[in-house]
């Protein structure tokens, strides 16, 4: 005997036998399940909640859209700054020495200001004073883009963060209710707001979400530049919550509407409602390395010792095979 | 779509399209639904031990070896619980 | 047979299969008398609740993607293909603790156990792939938050659940057919070593007389 192989004490079976219909029963067995699957249809459906557009976004928020474009633009936005495998402006996630997310590099490259905003612009025809600013921003030096960028969204930001705190919003920013527009007052914005402008119109038109999607080729399957784009907004965060589907609140367990989810995430979502991970920056990369170290556990129960040991220890097997053990007692008298 | 459309189209005889009931119990938030889902698993593990298989007449004349019309000790009728 | 010569490797991949499984252990007609309580029933429920996803999951997949979310039909079948799956993780895990309270991986069945295991850890992403293919909103939020966690381990370099193409490639495909590959592993090694019998309980097993079968025949069978 070892450590990983217990002494078992395990038999082969000798004893009696009765009649089985196998495939009988696994005919049931799917009449069964199927039957129970169509009921509960019957009796709940499915969810399907419409998916959210740019177009949406950008209406029903303008204010969110535009800010978040413009950290798009300046380089501050959750995409710009994320790292791999998106782009090498962040470290990204690590644990001690374990930087897997920048081992494994940039495998889909996103410039935000190129992709979300330069490039859309530059499909816009007809507009003198729109690829005015384009010449002019694209003309100038790096240090002079960023500052532009940052003047124009500081206003904004402090708009988020009034609104956040349930403070009177300042009135450097001011969105008209009939065009939908936004107009930020601020200094030192150089052509961004033209540039921003037209964005904006542009997403509310609808051109956004097509031009995100097939500016590289016309057929398309991969929505990872429109998706990652609203997600750095605050429309998908805002549906969220309404749903349930944040993290603090075990949300990967959840399902939209008052439908069942993702029970068996239980584990997962756990670590993230607990420190040390709650708030730490590693979350993701510690909660998936003690999520790989349970699941190898998991698979390995039968070598591990005490583990293996407990249903011997705590014996719901008694329960289980109670009319067996019945039917074996030794009689008391030989 | 108001919640009675959808429901109407989709057929459903409860309309669970409305944001979620949700159960606080100290750090613990979880949705009703996946309450009770949970609750029943617990339930079915327990009732699947405790309920009595049906057919322990039947097994128990094939340990006595009594119904005469199946084999008994030894090796099964074909094939058999090996290592 | 023939005279098929014996470096045939049909001659040997047959031989070993019928070794390894004859007819009778593959489809037998009789079990153990001590297979006698309804958690036994889980384990096939399981395999239930997998056939009906994929039977339902087939149909979504002739019509495409978008079909379920214009038509009543559509929206009848995504329905059963989700309350399969609801079902299929509730009797598989309900199977799951059945068989540790058993300790099935008794007498030589630790691949069986291992097995199992890894069958569900792989049915977790097959669900997370369906998830992200919807095309509504819920995808949406479920793919921009899992990439988070897949990132993190560098996974998200060569998994995007952000690419609707990738990730319904691998629902509708890569990771049934994994599942379906371990389920039935899982299934013929129940098969080869049978339904592990009960825990052997006493403290002199080898002198307690079974009242079923012959008594053992020699003390200390190990696995």
């Amino acid at each position: 005997m070892s450590l990983l192989r217990p002494k078992d004490d395990t038999r082969p079976w000798t004893g009696s036998y009765q009649p089985y219909d196998l495939v009988k029963e696994a005919c049931i067995a799917v009449g069964v399940i199927a039957l129970l699957a169509i009921v509960l249809t019957v009796l709940f459906s499915s969810p399907d909640d419409k998916p959210s557009t740019i177009a949406q976004w950008s209406r029903q928020m303008p204010v969110d859209f535009v800010k978040t474009a413009a950290t798009e633009l300046d380089g501050t936005s959750g995409t710009a700054t994320y790292g791999p495998p998106y782009n090498h402006n962040g470290e990204g996630q690590h644990a001690a020495f374990i930087h897997l997310q920048k081992w494994l590099g940039v495998s889909h490259p996103i410039n935000t200001a190129d992709d979300y905003v330069i490039r859309p612009l530059e499909t816009i025809p007809d507009d003198p004073a729109l690829q005015r600013a384009l010449a002019e921003y694209d003309a100038a030096p790096e240090k002079t883009q960023k500052a532009w960028g940052q003047a124009y969204a500081k206003p904004l930001e402090e708009d988020a963060e009034a609104e956040e705190e349930g403070k009177p919003p300042p009135k450097t920013v001011t969105v008209n209710s009939t065009t939908g527009m936004v107009s930020v007052q601020a200094s030192g914005t150089g052509p961004v707001p033209t540039m921003m402008t037209s964005l904006l119109s542009l997403a509310q038109s609808g051109g956004l979400d097509g031009s995100l999607l097939t500016s590289r080729q016309f057929f398309q399957t991969d929505y990872t530049k429109p998706l990652l784009f609203m997600a750095d907004g605050g429309l998908l965060d805002q549906r969220a919550e309404e749903q349930h589907l944040g993290g603090d609140e075990w949300g990967m367990m959840n399902e939209t509407g008052s439908y069942p989810g993702q029970a068996w995430l239980w584990l997962y979502a756990f670590w993230y409602q607990i420190e040390p991970f709650k708030n730490s920056e590693n979350a993701d990369i510690l909660v998936m390395l003690a999520m790989g170290v349970l699941s190898l556990a998991f698979i390995a129960i039968p070598f591990i010792p005490g583990v293996r040991d407990l249903p011997r220890k705590i014996p719901i097997y008694k329960l289980i095979w109670r009319e067996h053990y019945r039917a074996i007692k030794p009689r008391s008298n030989a | 779509m108001s919640h009675a459309a959808a429901s109407a189209v989709m057929g459903a005889v409860f309309n669970l399209n409305h944001p979620a009931h949700v159960v606080h119990w100290h750090f613990i938030k979880l949705p009703l639904a996946n309450v009770i889902v949970i609750g029943l698993m617990l339930v079915a593990f327990a009732v699947a031990i405790a309920l009595p298989f049906p057919g322990a007449a039947r097994r128990a004349a094939a340990r006595r070896g009594a119904d005469g019309s199946y084999p008994v000790a030894g090796h099964p009728p074909s094939g058999g619980a090996g290592r | 047979m023939s005279g098929a010569p014996e470096s045939s490797w049909t001659v040997k991949v047959r031989e070993k299969a019928v070794e390894a499984l004859p007819p009778e252990k593959l489809l037998p007609d009789g079990q153990p008398t001590y297979v006698a309580s309804w958690i036994y029933m889980f384990g096939v429920a399981s395999i239930a609740s997998l056939v009906v996803i994929i039977a339902s999951g087939s149909i979504l997949a002739l019509k495409g993607p978008a079909w379920w979310h214009y038509t009543g039909v559509g929206h009848f079948f995504n329905s059963i293909h989700m309350w399969a799956v609801e079902l299929f993780f509730f009797v598989m895990v309900v199977h799951l603790w059945g068989k540790y309270w058993m300790a099935a991986w008794r007498g030589g069945r630790s691949r069986v156990w291992v097995t199992g295991a890894i069958t569900f850890l792989v049915a977790v992403p097959t669900a997370l792939t369906g998830y992200v293919s919807q095309q509504n909103f819920d995808a949406q939020w479920i793919s921009t938050q899992a990439k988070d966690g897949l990132n993190a381990v560098g996974v998200g370099a060569f998994f995007n659940v952000t690419n609707f193409g990738q990730m319904y490639s691998y629902h509708v495909l890569l990771l049934p057919i994994a599942v379906v590959v371990l389920v039935s592993a899982h299934v013929l090694l129940v098969r080869r070593h049978g339904v592990v019998p009960p825990i052997e309980v006493g403290a002199r097993l080898a002198s307690v007389p079974a009242a079923d079968g012959p008594p053992p025949a020699t003390a200390g069978a190990g696995s």
